[in-house]
């Protein structure tokens, strides 16, 4: 048995998880008051404005379709991501074929590939499609990633032992039925972190949506950065917005936040 | 290996039984066809709307393309001479090597004492490992607008602790230094605990005898940390440092969104302007997409170049 680590070390661990969660107390704090209170004098006490602020952010921006858009968008993208990347997965662990090597090369070598910079042909294309401001926009160029491929596959290669495709083949299995009764049920946990970590990704990205959406049909990070483009700046407003906008993920991660740990820290070892 | 032997397997098979059965033919089909279905839709997808777009960034970069225009002249490398001219574009490509690099050097040394504090034989180990991962998934849109607060020029709670300290206030907003500073902190903020869960990872990874070795030897706590558990990390530590350049030098939401109200323009003087806001400005609120393709186009390159850089570093490392 190891001996338990001293109170210096909780001390220091303390203080740093403290700092990683004050920024959000700090916005619950600013969009409980009201302007009038901040200017100055600080206080860690929160006050009674939050209601109110939270229904001025709704009359600013339309924060439901948001929410909802930005559930929509990401909720599509995690799905097929997941399934696309598995399926892929499990053709380049498990399925022999020719060119298998080369191709599974091409998927690493675009993993570094920074696919953001194509934006400007992507935006002439939407433009071109009429998607412009519509949230296919948003979702299509999503729908499939490098890495989703790679980590599927890495994981896949082990979690299923060659014998069980075989045997399945045996029986007159199809391979889409070897993918949809072995592979897919073997791929769950590996699955599931990804499909959380697409999620998180998708409904935290930025660059393309303000590009492509517009205010009126937004996502959430798009209505929160129109809530604070206006001239005058309005922090009790718009903290409360970056507040509403944080408990969703707040939830997800006080739900999900051991899987999450475990997915960080196994894509270290396998990546 | 293992590939041509089942296949001359299959081979046998076949001469073994002159008419296979229906059933098996489709299954061969079956064999020789699905995999390609199985992988065709990534490549499709990837090449349309990844690797296509990105091309032909370099095609419009060689044009005078206005949005919206009917028939852009061509001009061939008339976007890069003016680019290379461009003052705005230079201090824009200083911004982000100088916000990437007091991002990523404090950064991993907090995360690799974070992660051997986090490797003790803690009580709520789990509960730990969350606390500290919890910035990442916060919003980066809200933390930056949080993070703007924080660092306001007036009444900003940067300014306020510094004024108890006796430090009279910096202007996070106007000063060169102090915007990269403020900046940098709010990536610093939201990757040093993920990049501190990743070192952790590493550090379970190495081997307990080896530890238990030098405690023979009567290597002291600082000296087996520097001798031993250093070196066996710094594959890992190089990985981090790949991908935080990556995302590092395409960095555009937190000097967007740094200033309330203050445009796309990375400040009055574009004192944290970075590329990417600079490639954002020139195509959507300067509708120049030729030019804003040049600035792409070159970034990219500056990306692959520096990612590359890394990776033979990497091979030698692990070597």
């Amino acid at each position: 048995m190891m001996k338990r680590p001293s109170f210096a070390i909780y001390g220091i661990l303390g203080a740093f998880v403290l700092g990683s969660a004050f920024p959000f107390y700090w916005s619950f704090l600013v969009a409980s008051r009201d302007n009038s209170v901040l200017t100055g004098d600080f206080t860690l006490i929160p006050g009674g404005n939050f209601w109110t602020n939270s229904l001025r952010v709704f009359d600013t921006v339309p924060f439901w379709k948001a929410l909802g858009n930005s559930f929509l968008v990401s909720g599509t993208v995690t799905f097929s991501v997941v399934l696309l990347s598995t399926l892929a997965g499990f053709a380049f662990a498990k399925l022999k074929f020719r060119g298998r090597g080369v191709l599974f090369l091409f998927v690493v070598a675009t993993l570094a590939v920074p696919t953001q910079l194509g934006i400007i042909p992507l935006y002439m294309a939407m433009a071109e499609f009429g998607w412009a401001g519509e949230l296919e926009a948003v979702i299509v160029p999503n729908l499939v990633t490098a890495f989703g491929v790679f980590w599927m596959r890495q994981y896949l290669l082990d979690a299923i032992p060659d014998e069980l495709v075989e045997a399945a083949r045996m029986d007159g299995c199809s391979l889409w039925r070897a993918f949809w009764h072995v592979a897919l049920p073997a791929a769950r946990p590996a699955a599931a972190m990804l499909g959380v970590f697409t999620f998180m990704q998708s409904w935290n990205d930025f660059l393309w949506p303000l590009v492509v959406l517009n205010a009126d049909n937004p996502t959430l990070q798009v209505a929160l950065e129109k809530l604070q483009s206006g001239y005058y700046v309005d922090y009790s407003l718009v903290l409360a917005g970056t507040t509403l906008a944080t408990v969703p993920v707040l939830i997800v991660f006080l739900v999900l936040g051991r899987q999450i740990v475990a997915g960080v820290m196994q894509g270290a070892v396998k990546g | 290996m293992t590939a041509t032997l089942s296949k001359v397997d299959r081979g046998r098979a076949q001469e073994a039984r002159p008419r296979p059965p229906r059933r098996y033919r489709m299954s061969n089909l079956d064999a020789k066809v699905s995999p390609y279905l199985f992988v065709a839709p990534f490549f499709v997808l990837f090449i349309a709307i990844g690797l296509f777009p990105l091309l032909y960034t370099a095609y419009v970069s060689l044009f005078d393309w206005e949005i919206g225009a009917d028939d852009p002249p061509f001009v061939g490398f008339e976007n890069y001479s003016t680019l290379f001219q461009d003052d705005q574009f230079w201090n824009a490509l200083f911004n982000t090597f100088s916000i990437f690099l007091l991002s990523s050097a404090p950064q991993i040394v907090v995360a690799v004492v974070i992660a051997a504090l986090l490797n003790a034989n803690l009580r709520a180990r789990t509960g730990w490992r969350m606390g500290v991962l919890l910035p990442y998934v916060a919003s980066l849109v809200a933390l930056t607008i949080i993070f703007g607060n924080l660092f306001g020029p007036q009444y900003g709670l940067v300014n306020d602790v510094l004024g108890l300290l006796g430090i009279s206030p910096i202007d996070w907003q106007a000063s060169t230094f102090g915007s990269h500073v403020a900046i940098a902190s709010m990536v610093n903020w939201r990757w040093t605990g993920y990049n501190a869960l990743i070192i952790l990872a590493a550090m379970q990874a190495i081997p307990k005898d080896v530890y238990e070795a030098a405690l023979v030897d009567g290597a002291s706590a600082l000296r087996r940390f520097f001798s031993i558990t250093l070196p066996l990390l710094k594959p890992t530590l190089i990985f981090v440092v790949v991908t935080s350049t990556i995302g590092g030098l395409q960095i555009f939401t937190e000097p967007k969104l740094f200033e309330p109200s203050g445009g796309s323009g990375g400040g009055a003087e574009h004192q944290y302007q970075t590329v990417v806001l600079y490639l954002y400005q020139s195509a959507f609120q300067g509708y120049d997409l030729g030019y804003a393709s040049a600035i792409a186009w070159v970034l990219f390159m500056v990306v692959i170049a520096v990612a590359a850089l890394n990776f033979f570093l990497t091979r030698r490392a692990v070597k």
